[in-house]
């Protein structure tokens, strides 16, 4: 790697862009080989957000990490790896839920695949109902302006869920006068609802434009872009932790492998791949070799694989497990 | 002599300053209303949210989430079964997760006829929730059990329905609340005059609560045997829990020796209790109001058969509403479509006549 000595073509730091490369590299990665699980006989089920790295990358690096009030809650749907990969989340982890293990630290192996929970870092348990996460950011959204400090709520869904209700709740809740909330809304729109398009059920131009009818500032952008989500996601953060009111940003991006496994999972080359995208303008700029490119997706496929082949002994949850943790602490038949 | 909503009334205070409540909420519990049946009147921490069941429900899963107790209301449980999917996420976030999210909330709602409510403001919802694991149930049938259910609701870290009997929530107490003025007429108005807002003046009311409440606990899942009997075993909660408690009084007078038990929570409930009274009976009647297919006194029956059918005597009763789509306005209608004291006599005297 060799920095160029020239001003920069970039309006983001160039070492904050490799950064942002190599994740999303290492999270695509993952996905692949989350699909190849599948496809393997590996795991039941999978979805996830490979297309979305360009955007969802940024947003994770951008996050306040911890647990409790002064960090970011995070109410998300299940196409956000590249989110919580930039947190710093163990693939291991993705791939043992995946995998169905006991050892899967999410759900024990009762949930499907990019269903997170991680209690220290205030990601609430992931949801397969739609729009459901847009009515639980309220409260924690209620509790963070109670609190105040920079800590916020971060929620995120796709494009077709705004036609759910719950998408209009967040919106009246979050900007009730006087007692706005701290919530970043953020709409991951790629034109899809499992197989019906956008186009044919949405007559509003953009989804943000929803939020001005609310007084929300609100802002739509090409979420294919790394450079142009990450300073929309700078400037969106800033306000909500700073002005504790709500944000709405919509970001258009791709959805590389289709809805889920439902719809086989195979690759869309027809959609955008912010990935190629990105390390074109990383390899014209003389940022990075493509040389360099292929080696590190090579690295992490190589990671990735052998994780894959670990998590793959590890053992099952047991079925005598079943009534346990429906009450707080409670373990066993409870009646 | 508080009555069940003024118990409601001093339990969430008594949560609110002690048992770190920061939000009770839902649609008109603020100020200047305090709740459609006053129930939230004069507390500090209430506030008026938007119409919005499944907003009410959410944002109570989220305060949950972050740690920060809070009850919040719908108005009516009619109302709730727009947020069923709701209730059901909200019950198995600690299951999913395998026990790292834990969600310290309690929805209220009142339940039931009696009030002559119609089609929308009649409906029961216990037969519908305990379909629902992970929550915590409860349901009162005297204002005493009320605010003690209503404490142990605001000490759980589960989330628990709280479902308040409309028909009861004007009924005076027997037994005094710890903390209330003396059960005389002076007691019951000196609170009245304490903690309900006057008709009129009530932007610059503030409530005066009793100091002595107490944190008085009726812990969830323990059933109360209200009358001792040995011919036959009734099984009750909420407003038929009363009814239950009166049939036994005038079939005493016929000779019919009638144990009645007060469930008071549905989930989890006290089966060692039913379970010794049917050995002891050897007959059993469930009572609820709520409509009578899927019902929960039918699961009820379930467990009777299955563990106690070599010592029945008889079989095994539920008396239930009617399995019709609403309860109609009029008062026949009313009356025929939820169980009345005329109905539980005469289910008795039938199952006390019968010989296995």
């Amino acid at each position: 790697m060799s920095l160029s000595s020239k001003k920069s073509p970039f309006q983001v730091d160039p070492q904050v862009l490799l950064s942002i490369h190599e994740t999303m590299v290492r999270t695509r990665v993952l996905e692949e080989r989350l699909i190849r699980m599948y496809k393997q006989s590996d795991g039941y089920f999978w979805l996830g957000g490979p297309g979305e790295e360009a955007f969802n990358v940024p947003l994770g690096m951008l996050l306040h990490k911890g647990q409790g009030l002064d960090y970011d809650y995070l109410h998300l749907h299940y196409r956000s790896a590249g989110i919580l990969m930039a947190m710093g989340l163990d693939p291991r982890d993705a791939m043992r839920q995946m995998k169905s293990t006991a050892s899967d630290p999410f759900s024990a192996g009762r949930n499907f695949v990019s269903h997170y929970s991680i209690y220290d870092w205030n990601v609430v348990p992931v949801s397969s109902t739609i729009e459901t996460q847009y009515l639980s950011a309220i409260g924690t959204g209620i509790a963070q302006r109670r609190h105040g400090g920079k800590g916020i709520t971060l929620v995120n869904g796709g494009d077709a869920g705004t036609a759910e209700g719950d998408f209009a709740s967040c919106l009246v809740w979050a900007s009730r006068p006087g007692v706005e909330l701290p919530i970043l809304m953020v709409v991951t729109n790629n034109g899809w609802g499992i197989s019906t398009a956008a186009s044919t059920q949405h007559a509003e131009k953009f989804i943000a434009d929803r939020g001005q009818a609310f007084g929300i500032r609100s802002r739509a952008i090409d979420g294919n872009d790394v450079e142009e989500s990450y300073l929309a996601l700078q400037e969106a953060l800033a306000y909500v932790r700073s002005e504790r009111k709500p944000y709405l940003l919509e970001a258009r991006v791709s959805r590389l492998y289709g809805h889920s496994s439902a719809t086989g999972c195979n690759f869309a080359a027809q959609e955008e791949d912010s990935l190629v995208k990105f390390e074109a303008k990383l390899e014209s700029s003389g940022l990075l070799k493509r040389q360099q490119m292929l080696d590190l997706r090579s690295r992490y496929e190589k990671e990735m694989l052998e994780i894959c082949h670990e998590v793959k002994q590890e053992a099952p949850p047991q079925g005598s497990t079943i009534y346990d943790y429906t009450y707080s602490g409670q373990k066993g038949r409870y009646w | 002599m508080a009555t069940m909503v003024q118990a409601i009334r001093m339990a969430l205070h008594y949560g609110e300053s002690h048992l770190g409540v920061k939000d009770i909420f839902g649609e008109d519990v603020g100020p200047p209303l305090g709740g459609v049946f006053t129930g939230t009147q004069g507390l500090k921490t209430a506030w008026n949210s938007p119409l919005d069941e499944r907003g009410i429900v959410g944002a109570a899963m989220g305060l949950a989430l972050a740690g920060s107790r809070c009850v919040a209301e719908i108005q009516f449980c009619d109302y709730i079964y727009n947020t069923i999917d709701l209730l059901k996420l909200v019950g198995m976030q600690c299951w999913s997760s395998h026990g790292a999210w834990s969600l310290p909330m309690t929805v209220m709602t009142p339940v039931g006829s009696g009030i002559r409510g119609s089609i929308y403001h009649s409906h029961s919802f216990d037969a519908t929730m305990t379909h629902i694991p992970g929550w915590k149930i409860v349901m009162p049938s005297n204002p005493l059990d009320a605010y003690g259910l209503m404490i142990a609701c605001l000490k759980d870290p589960n989330p628990t329905m709280y479902l308040k009997p409309k028909a009861l929530m004007r009924v005076k107490g027997r037994h005094q609340i710890p903390g209330e003025p003396a059960l005389t007429a002076e007691g019951e108005k000196a609170l009245k005059e304490m903690i309900d807002a006057p008709l009129a003046g009530r932007s610059t009311w503030k409530p005066r609560f009793p100091e002595g409440l107490t944190d008085y606990t009726v812990d969830l899942g323990k059933a109360h045997t209200v009358a001792s009997g040995d011919h036959v075993t009734l099984v009750s909660y909420g407003r038929t829990l009363p009814l239950c408690a009166q049939a036994a009084q005038q079939l005493q007078q016929e000779g019919i020796s009638v144990e009645v038990i007060d469930l008071r929570t549905l989930w989890p409930y006290d089966w060692n209790c039913i379970s010794e009274s049917i050995q002891k009976t050897g007959r059993v009647v469930y009572v609820n109001e709520d409509t009578e297919v899927t019902n929960f006194g039918e699961h009820l029956i379930r467990r009777t058969v299955e563990e106690h059918f070599y010592a029945l005597e008889a079989r095994p009763r539920l008396l239930a509403g009617a399995f019709v789509p609403g309860v109609g306005l009029a008062d026949a209608l009313e009356m025929a479509s939820t169980p009345q004291l005329s109905d539980v006599l005469a289910l008795v005297r039938e199952v006390v006549g019968e010989r296995a």
